[in-house]
């Protein structure tokens, strides 16, 4: 057998694994947003058919990892992702280098409103609009996107979360008084709305934007705002160390300000992450732990122009999980 | 004698007509749909053929310029009551063969069951119909099995082709205008469907002990009692009455009515709180003989006039066509079996 020499940290720069047996890596193919054409689906099976032994892992954040490539193939599976990293529209310096980075985590996204009857947004679409703002880049961030406060993308954990909100516009000339509104609020989100003299009331300050008063009128007195609307939440994060749920910071946002904040964050995670990271890989949460928030915070809103109707949270308090012993 | 005019000339005559009728019809409001950057095609009001939505059917139908959802009715203070606002003009509006056929119900409902509807029948006497020729029928469609397809009884009759309008229109203070704007003038009969995708067989055994069979049970748990159904029928006209007071000691206020459901849950609840029909079976069940059978027999036509769009509304996909269709027969058998 040739002497193996083979750079590993350029190798999973690369998105490959480098796995638990040796000589053998897998190679990860990132889906932003999640939604592909199914043609997509028969490069990976070839892909893991000709290069790897066969099976494909499902991953957590809507890739997928091709198993068991021997390290002598990874070139020729890079050539051979070209046409999926065409087909999803993936930023590349150069053709036939496969996936350029692997910190910056495939941003995530729910099925939103391109199929969901509650999702208040297209979530797959402002993925892809992230996605070309911030790749190819090797920092630890994790962007997770959905639809409604529903959350069903989990984007708490993450250490952008992007929440779609609508701003429920009513109509009291097509209202019929059923409270349908009243009953849908109190039961699936905050319980905004009441009725007086019978019409509902919104709590404006209570109300999370879910749109769930839309989806429940029968009678098109609720609708949806023309504008889109989004709730933006912080530094959520697995990992050892203190895991936790991200918390509001804007809500009524933006997509612009939205994609200039998460782009934000790179100048700042270069300027204070710990030069010592292993990998030069860390947890953007671990590094304001260190910097506090009010640094981040500068980083993140430059040249971020809200709209006069976001609300900014003020100040920002994480909780979550701490393993004994761990201050 | 009937008018060809273009777009822009029907704009002319719109705006001619516009002098004394707000024009009503069809069109799209945009991104108000249920669901997110979906529309919702209803009732509005016009200034251009080209707003009119031609080719598909409405969600919501022309009776909320006739029997608007909210009406206020009368204003008071003390001794003193101040009846409200007619709109100052007039209204014309489109509608389709089976929606024609529709006002015939209201007029019943309002003007021949019982003493004359005042609020119902100062609207009305100031409505011109324009028919919308239908080429083809809508997804639901069952006019022809309702014999709702064809309409004579129009105050003018529109078939849109390509941008260009072809006009019968008997009535003279509509004529007028499009005399003045027409292209030329030719023989127009407003299009109509012969047949429809879906055909409905109301069974002619239909009687009142099918209201104890089994056959409504499926329905107290896929229906949600939501309504969209008749809010979207143009022969529903149930309404609840509101009597709103503006000020804490309750002396000045308007009396309105709204626009109510026989789906909603609170529909048939009595003071004390007694509820006559409280599953969503019974509801459906109320519904679906008074559109098929009650009605009838006090009026001697069916109420539905096979318009689709309740079919086309449900959001848990419960038919009335299948009801009709499967269900009726069935439960029918099932009061023959059992010998009542």
């Amino acid at each position: 057998m040739a002497m193996m020499d083979m750079n590993c940290g350029k190798l999973k720069k690369n998105a490959f694994r480098v796995t638990k047996k040796r000589g053998i890596a897998s190679a990860r193919v990132r889906v932003p947003g999640g939604l592909l054409n199914a043609k997509v689906l028969g490069q990976v099976k070839d892909i893991a058919e000709r290069f790897g032994n066969g099976e494909v892992h499902l991953t957590i954040r809507q890739g997928f990892e091709i198993f068991g490539i021997p390290y002598e193939k990874v070139q020729e599976v890079n050539e051979a992702l070209q046409p999926i990293i065409d087909e999803l529209n993936i930023n590349q310096s150069k053709k036939g280098i496969g996936y350029e980075s692997s910190g910056t985590r495939n941003i995530m996204a729910c099925v939103g409103n391109h199929v969901c009857p509650f999702g208040n947004y297209n979530t797959t679409a402002l993925a892809k609009r992230i996605e070309k703002a911030i790749f190819p880049n090797d920092l630890h961030v994790k962007v997770a996107l959905t639809g409604c406060p529903n959350d069903c993308c989990k984007v708490r954990m993450h250490d952008f979360g992007i929440m779609g909100m609508t701003e429920p516009q009513f109509d009291p000339s097509r209202c019929v008084s059923c409270g349908a509104c009243v009953k849908k609020c109190k039961q699936l989100s905050v319980e905004a709305l009441h009725m007086e003299k019978f019409r509902p009331v919104r709590n404006v300050e209570k109300c999370i934007g879910c749109g769930v008063c839309v989806h429940a009128c029968p009678n098109r007195a609720w609708t949806r705002s023309k504008t889109q609307y989004f709730r933006l939440t912080l530094l959520g994060r697995s990992g050892k160390k203190n895991p936790r749920m991200g918390v509001d910071f804007i809500k009524w946002c933006d997509a612009d300000s939205i994609v200039k904040i998460v782009s934000n964050v790179y100048d700042y995670a270069k300027k204070y992450i710990d030069p010592d990271a292993p990998g030069g890989k860390e947890h953007i949460g671990y590094i304001v732990d260190r910097t506090g928030v009010d640094t981040f915070l500068e980083y993140i809103m430059r040249d971020v122009h809200l709209p006069e109707k976001a609300e900014v949270y003020k100040p920002l308090y994480w909780n979550g999980i701490r393993y004994w012993g761990l201050k | 004698m009937g008018y060809q005019l273009s777009g822009q000339a029907l704009t002319s005559a719109f705006k001619k007509w516009s002098a004394e009728y707000d024009i009503y019809a069809p069109m799209v409001f945009e991104g108000t749909g249920r669901f997110s950057e979906t529309d919702v095609i209803r009732y509005g009001k016009v200034t251009d053929p080209a707003q009119i939505v031609w080719d598909e059917r409405s969600e919501y139908s022309f009776k909320d310029v006739l029997t608007p959802v909210c009406q206020v009715l009368f204003y008071f203070t003390e001794n003193e009551v101040k009846e409200a606002d007619f709109p100052p003009k007039g209204a014309i509006i489109f509608l389709r063969s089976c929606d024609l056929h529709a006002v015939k119900r209201l007029d019943f409902m309002f003007l021949e069951n019982g003493p004359e509807d005042y609020y119902y029948k100062t609207l009305r006497d100031r409505v011109k119909f324009v028919l919308m020729g239908c080429e083809h029928p809508f997804e639901d469609c069952f006019c022809v099995s309702m014999g709702t397809n064809v309409s004579t009884d129009y105050d003018a009759a529109v078939n849109a082709k390509d941008g260009e309008y072809f006009l019968d229109c008997p009535d003279a203070t509509l004529a007028a205008a499009l005399q003045e704007f027409a292209e030329r003038t030719c023989d127009v009969v407003p299009d109509h469907v012969e047949e429809d995708d879906v055909e409905v067989t109301i069974p002619d055994n239909l009687t009142n002990a099918i209201a104890k069979t089994s056959i409504w049970d499926e329905y107290d748990k896929r229906c949600i009692k939501c309504g969209r159904c008749t809010l979207a029928c143009p022969t529903c006209t149930c309404w609840s009455m509101q009597d709103i007071f503006y000020t804490e000691n309750g002396k000045a206020g308007e009396r309105r009515r709204v626009q109510t459901s026989c789906m909603f849950d609170d529909y048939t609840t009595v003071a004390g709180g007694g509820c006559f029909r409280q599953k969503a079976g019974e509801r459906m069940r109320f519904k679906v003989l008074h559109k098929v059978m009650d009605f009838n027999t006090r009026a001697g036509f069916q109420m539905c006039v096979g318009c689709g769009r309740c079919d086309a509304i449900c959001p848990e996909y419960i038919s009335l066509t299948n009801c009709i269709n499967t269900k009726l027969p069935q439960g029918m058998k099932e009061v023959l079996e059992n010998g009542q």
